[in-house]
């Protein structure tokens, strides 16, 4: 049995998923000591990080001790046997809170379980709590939570990215050991850039939506967050797969991802659309895509420009596309069935009771957006907004199809800028347009990564930057395979940030 | 820069969205739907003509299941979530006109 210091100090490097089933296989510890050691961490640091809503002690340590008596009696065990995974506040568990952010679900409960977490459960992973997240999904910095905004470890006084943004920094803190969260536009794979760890968005249909609340049906998609591309290939295909829950869930089959992960792709070409090495991007932003570029090219990829214009329209289309979806989706809010409902004087009547509820319980970010989309799908504007944003949307799919047939992924940069100051982006189109690279995956279906690729210091603080790589829907295994060479090329995803004192990190420049 | 929506639209949008806003909130989504929706503009520059609208990426078609009899949610366990029940159904204000017209 190894000192508790020493799992520690495991710990604080980061523990990967394997690297902890395999010490719970070697006996080497055990999984209600590991549960416990995570939940200490979350006590310590949460309240500087505010990453996590709600946690599940009970329920963590009743499965921990079901796995322990499993390998105590040689049982065969999952995959994800024991490990400690955060779930973000939009994915329902038939347990706890399911709040999505939001003061309108503040009590709500779900009486069912998403796919995923029941996938999770089933190959043994245990679920430690539920991680903070803009309001519905709807943000890129998780500050607009209605239960207060997630900080970066990196520095507290910057946002994490969002919407996924309380499980990006969970992951980044150890806090867990891996994340689910959700992209609709990018809300994976920018908080995943903003805290330099790995964010997988799959392809539209690869993972089961059931459970996960709905925000833009035809763009939304779990996937993981992870400390590194085999982790978080691992867990996809945990989630990956046909679901009679979610006919637009995808009947094919899940590759081994961790198996192919090493296989060496002959040939390599990867495309670099010149759109996306824009002059308003960070300095730095652009010296980590052309590094990875240089990595690439020495492991004998071949680079090729690709022009991409219509990608300069991509945030135009989503921003018709995913508000016209949410406001259909959030109707459901209507103080009837679930969640909030107002206080009602004698005179009201149902309609009060409707619009009453809903200004009440939801924030500002999704009242915009549900405006928005009611506005562009109103009579008048249906054609001139939605039906040419869909027209647009298919022109881009056309025009990554096209990139597609020359090339095997599309490298770039995640986002524009590193992590922004809390407060910073206070209108809301300059917080619209932090998803100028990420939207298009969602609008074409097609798979995406973000993975650490380097820092940039800004006043006396690293910040990480990420890169993104693109691949056909349904071609994860290259994507993974792809980003695992760069991986393995450099240590970035190796940095953590010194997270056991968050405070001194904002006090004390380096 | 003159606003895209003028304060009727917006007022009409919150109707239709069920949303009841004060006079500074219709103000405030005025400006800053007019900011996006000139953003959105940029749309226009595109020629659409004939292409076909995609609703969803992979144009998927409708996927028929078993016709299986599987076990309901129960009845309480769905209850359990709403803001006022009364017996096994939800409870709403009264939908139909005033006092004289029941």
């Amino acid at each position: 049995m190894p000192s508790d210091s020493g799992s520690e100090a495991d710990m604080d490097e980061g523990a990967t998923i394997q690297g902890l089933v395999d010490a719970l296989r070697r006996r080497e510890s055990s999984a209600v000591e590991l549960v416990d050691r995570y939940l200490q961490r979350i006590d310590r640091l949460n309240s500087s990080l505010n990453c996590f809503c709600e946690t599940y002690p009970e329920r963590a340590h009743a499965t921990a001790l079901q796995i322990d008596q499993q390998l105590a009696a040689g049982d065969q065990i999952g995959p994800l046997a024991g490990v400690p995974i955060a779930v973000k506040d939009n994915i329902v568990t038939d347990f706890g809170h399911t709040r999505c952010g939001s003061r309108f679900l503040e009590n709500y409960k779900s009486p069912y379980a998403s796919t995923a977490v029941e996938r999770l459960e089933q190959a043994g992973a245990i679920i430690i709590g539920k991680t903070n997240c803009d309001e519905f999904g709807m943000g890129s910095s998780t500050e607009h939570c209605a239960f207060g905004a997630a900080h970066n470890p990196w520095d507290i006084t910057r946002v994490p990215g969002g919407s996924s943004g309380g499980s990006a920094a969970a992951v980044t803190a150890d806090l867990c050991c891996a994340a689910l969260g959700s992209d609709t536009g990018g809300s994976i794979r920018q908080p995943a850039a903003f805290c330099g760890i790995v964010g997988a968005k799959p392809s539209y249909g690869r993972v089961s939506r059931y459970g996960l609340v709905a925000f833009g049906s035809s763009l939304d998609q779990i996937g993981p967050l992870a400390r590194t591309v085999q982790d978080a290939a691992l867990l996809l295909g945990v989630l990956a797969g046909a679901d009679r829950h979610d006919s637009t869930c995808a009947d094919r089959p899940v590759p081994d991802y961790v198996a192919q992960l090493e296989t060496p792709t002959k040939s390599l070409r990867i495309g670099v659309p010149k759109q996306f090495l824009s002059d308003d991007n960070d300095p730095g932003v652009n010296a980590a895509v052309r590094d990875a570029i240089a990595v690439y090219r020495s492991h004998g990829a071949e680079i090729i420009e690709i022009d991409l214009p219509l990608s300069e329209y991509g945030i135009a289309t989503y921003y018709v596309i995913a508000p016209a979806e949410a406001s259909s989706n959030l109707a459901r809010y209507d103080g009837i069935r679930y969640g909030r409902r107002a206080e009602l004087g004698p005179d009201d009547d149902l309609l009060d009771l409707y619009a009453r509820s809903r200004a009440e319980g939801f924030g500002p970010e999704v009242q915009r957006r549900i405006m928005l989309g009611t506005y562009v799908l109103s009579a008048g504007y249906y054609e001139a907004y939605y039906k040419r944003a869909l027209q647009v949307r298919r022109l881009i799919k056309q025009e990554l199809d096209a990139a597609f047939a020359q090339c095997d992924a599309l490298l770039g940069p995640t986002t524009p800028t590193v992590a922004f100051s809390l407060g910073e982006k206070a209108d809301p189109l300059s917080m619209y347009l932090c998803d100028v690279y990420t939207t298009i995956a969602n609008i074409a279906g097609i798979c995406a990564i973000s993975i650490p690729a380097g820092f940039v210091s800004i006043d006396g603080k690293r910040l990480p930057v990420g890169i993104q790589i693109q691949c056909q829907a349904f071609d994860e295994a290259t994507m993974f395979r792809i980003a695992r060479m760069f991986e393995a090329a450099t240590d970035h995803h190796t940095h953590r940030p010194d997270i056991d004192d968050p405070v001194r990190s904002t006090d004390i420049a380096r | 820069m003159a606003e895209l929506l003028n304060l009727d639209e917006v007022r009409h949008v919150a109707k239709l969205a069920r949303l009841q806003l004060s006079l500074e909130q219709l103000q405030q989504y005025r400006r800053e739907l007019s900011s996006v929706m000139a953003h959105i503009a940029k749309l226009n520059e595109l020629d659409v003509q004939g292409v076909e609208p995609m609703a969803q990426p992979h144009d998927l078609t409708n996927r028929l299941d078993e016709d299986e009899v599987v076990a309901p949610m129960p009845v309480e366990q769905v209850l359990g979530a709403a803001p006022a029940v009364e017996g096994q159904f939800l409870a709403v204000p009264k939908v139909l006109g005033g006092d004289d017209e029941r």
